[in-house]
């Protein structure tokens, strides 16, 4: 994999794919083209039904397209196995969920570790790492903590510091304000676009709201297993602050 | 990526300990009986051993018939051995101590209001030599009183206790059946032997005593000889079955009315009897283990259902499908390695206390230890990896979308 500028981190072509057999087939995509470059802030929308989410699992290395060439920074995902896919996940993809997915009973620095024990980094820099990564998300002094200890926007943020601990080339966030209130969906948006603007990390984040879709620097919108709408939005961001610091 | 499956499956343990106690239950249970049931085994083979070696392996016992221990086998068609017999094995062969005849019989015996039913061996002096069996006061039978078969006996230490309680019995006359009989030796305490009987409750008389006024014949039953040295004991032994063969006129070809057994003969027949009951009932202790590995089993197919959706988040974090099984597995096989530690240590426990109890001594045994441990964890493995296996099959999508 090349990490040229020119390359995009993540191209779609003509990608299809297909439930089923015979009649009972299903079209989830209908040709997909899409290509995203290094630092892009993508906010991707649709009804539920509409492919965004079978997308989104392509894209995240977990699900393989039926027809069309998935490139991540060049290299073709549709050809790896699900062991290369695993490592490219590993190496190079960090994942917000809706539901936080955080291991209950295991403290916050724990859960930030995770994807470094699969990675094979020694304990003291693991744990030095998840330190910093939830310095770096607000969460200082809150290591210790256990998932049910924390609200559901610290849990986020747990989550968040556990996707970015890796240092991830992609990070993949599916609804992750979906469970949160107004006030703690503005924290986790500024979170992230913070990340964005001062990590330099690609953000893929699908949305149902138009709220939390504004604060991103494009809007891809998906109906019938395609794309209906892929434009660049100026950032309406309406937590105290974040707007200014984006001229 | 082993350690790291460790340290995943040490964080899983400790985030469940409840759960993983009652898991490991049935393992430690199983590995508990197993070790007891060995500590008590080995115990009581060693005091078997120990037993033998106090008879003195260069014995040899002659009985009747064909058969195992005293009185065994064809003992009616078999004649007895005779005075001669005694006589003769003492004259004709080489590489002998000493060669005493025996020949047994259960009378009462009484002394004053105390009476007591016990063993009379008719034996002669040679007796105490051949045991290896020294007197603790008194003195043995004289040439005389055995030619004469004269009424005097040689008591040991429970039949002292029980009829004399703290007197010195020596010069006192007790009764056997109804003849009294002068006390002119005490014998020094031997304690139970490997057969489970007391051998100090016993009465020595002359033996043509017990063959006149006890038993009213002349047989003599057994015939006891102690070799030289213990290294001549097969020597001996086949000297002994020659010259039998011949006093008791058997035709070449026909078999032995009568048979030579050497204490280590005897010894090994004990021992290995005590290792096979050992043996049944560690397998029978060992069924339990394989019903622990079961339990294993069933809670982890539970405990992966119940974790899908964080299995989902591993895959999703960069879990490869084997790291995710690896996981499993070593949690498995911890849990039953910790269950195979801690049964170890009750079972030693157990059996210590139950060798306590029984009076016998305790034998440590790394083998069985390693054994079971080793076995536990061979438990998780198979048992473990079947949940494992399903955990790691799982497709990381559905696995993040179950509720």
């Amino acid at each position: 994999m090349t990490g040229a500028a020119d390359t995009p981190v993540i191209e779609l072509v003509n990608v299809k794919k297909i439930y089923g057999e015979g009649e009972a087939r299903v079209f989830a995509l209908r040709g997909i083209n899409l290509r995203i470059d290094t630092g892009e802030f993508v906010s991707v929308m649709g009804p539920s039904g509409s492919g965004k989410s079978t997308c989104m699992n392509i894209l995240g290395c977990l699900d393989t397209p039926t027809e069309g060439e998935y490139r991540f920074l060049g290299a073709p995902v549709g050809a790896m196995n699900a062991d290369q896919r695993a490592l490219l996940r590993r190496n190079y993809l960090g994942f917000v969920f809706q539901g936080f997915n955080l291991l209950s009973r295991t403290t916050a620095i724990e859960n930030v570790e995770l994807p470094l024990i699969y990675r094979g980094v020694p304990a003291a820099e693991r744990r030095e790492r998840a330190r910093q990564a939830l310095i770096e998300v607000g969460l200082k002094g809150r290591e210790l903590h256990v998932p049910n200890q924390l609200s559901g926007g610290q849990q986020q943020r747990v989550a968040i510091a556990r996707a970015i601990v890796t240092e991830p080339k992609v990070l993949f966030a599916d609804e992750p304000t979906g469970n949160l209130d107004t006030a703690m969906s503005i924290e986790i948006m500024k979170l992230l676009t913070r990340l964005n603007e001062e990590r330099g990390i690609t953000i893929v984040m699908v949305t149902h709201e138009p709220d939390i879709a504004a604060w991103t620097r494009r809007i891809v919108r998906f109906r019938d297993g395609q794309i209906e709408y892929d434009q660049p939005n100026v950032p309406q961001r309406d937590g105290a602050g974040a707007a200014g610091s984006h001229a | 990526m082993f350690l790291n499956a460790l340290l995943l499956a040490l964080r899983e343990i400790r985030r469940n300990v409840l759960r993983s106690t009652l898991t490991i239950l049935g393992i430690v249970i199983g590995v508990a009986a197993v070790i007891t049931m060995v500590t008590i085994g080995e115990g009581a083979t060693a005091q078997v051993q120990a037993d033998m070696q106090k008879l003195g392996t260069n014995l040899l016992q002659v009985f009747r018939g064909q058969g195992f221990g005293p009185g065994g086998g064809g003992r009616s068609a078999a004649p007895p051995f005779t005075l001669d017999d005694v006589r003769a094995l003492e004259e004709e062969i080489s590489g002998i101590r000493a060669v005493a005849p025996s020949s047994n019989t259960s009378v009462q015996a009484i002394y004053g209001n105390a009476n007591w039913q016990t063993q009379v061996t008719g034996t002669s002096d040679k007796f105490l030599e051949v045991r290896d069996w020294p007197l603790a006061s008194g003195r043995n039978f004289s040439e005389s009183e055995l030619r004469a078969g004269a009424a005097v006996c040689i008591i040991g230490q429970s039949v002292k206790q029980e009829l004399f309680g703290d007197q010195d019995p020596i010069g006192a006359n007790i009764r056997l059946q109804k003849v009294s009989c002068q006390v002119i030796g005490l014998l020094t305490a031997k304690g139970t032997s490997g057969f489970g009987q007391n051998q100090d409750d016993i009465v020595l008389v002359p033996i043509r005593m017990l063959q006149r006024r006890l038993v009213g014949n002349s047989d003599v039953n057994a015939i006891m000889i102690s070799a030289r040295d213990p290294a001549l004991t097969a020597k001996v032994q086949a000297d002994v079955e020659r010259l039998l063969r011949e006093r008791r006129k058997i035709r070449p070809g026909m078999p032995d009315d009568f048979n030579v057994r050497d204490m280590q003969e005897i010894t090994s027949a004990f021992t290995s009897s005590t290792r096979v009951l050992t043996t049944l009932l560690s397998a029978v202790a060992a069924v339990s283990l394989v019903v622990g590995g079961v339990g294993i089993m069933n809670i982890m197919l539970v405990s992966v259902t119940e974790r899908t959706r964080e299995i989902g988040t591993r895959l999703a974090v960069g879990a490869m499908a084997r790291d995710v099984l690896l996981q499993f597995l070593v949690e498995a096989v911890t849990l039953a390695a910790c269950g195979g530690i801690i049964g170890i240590i009750l079972g030693l426990a157990a059996g210590i206390f139950a060798n306590h109890l029984f009076g016998v001594p305790y034998v440590f045994n790394l083998s069985i230890i390693l054994v079971s441990f080793a076995f536990s964890a061979a438990v998780g493995i198979v048992f473990g990896y079947f949940p494992a296996r399903r955990a790691a099959q799982l497709d990381p999508i559905e696995a993040l979308r179950h509720e």
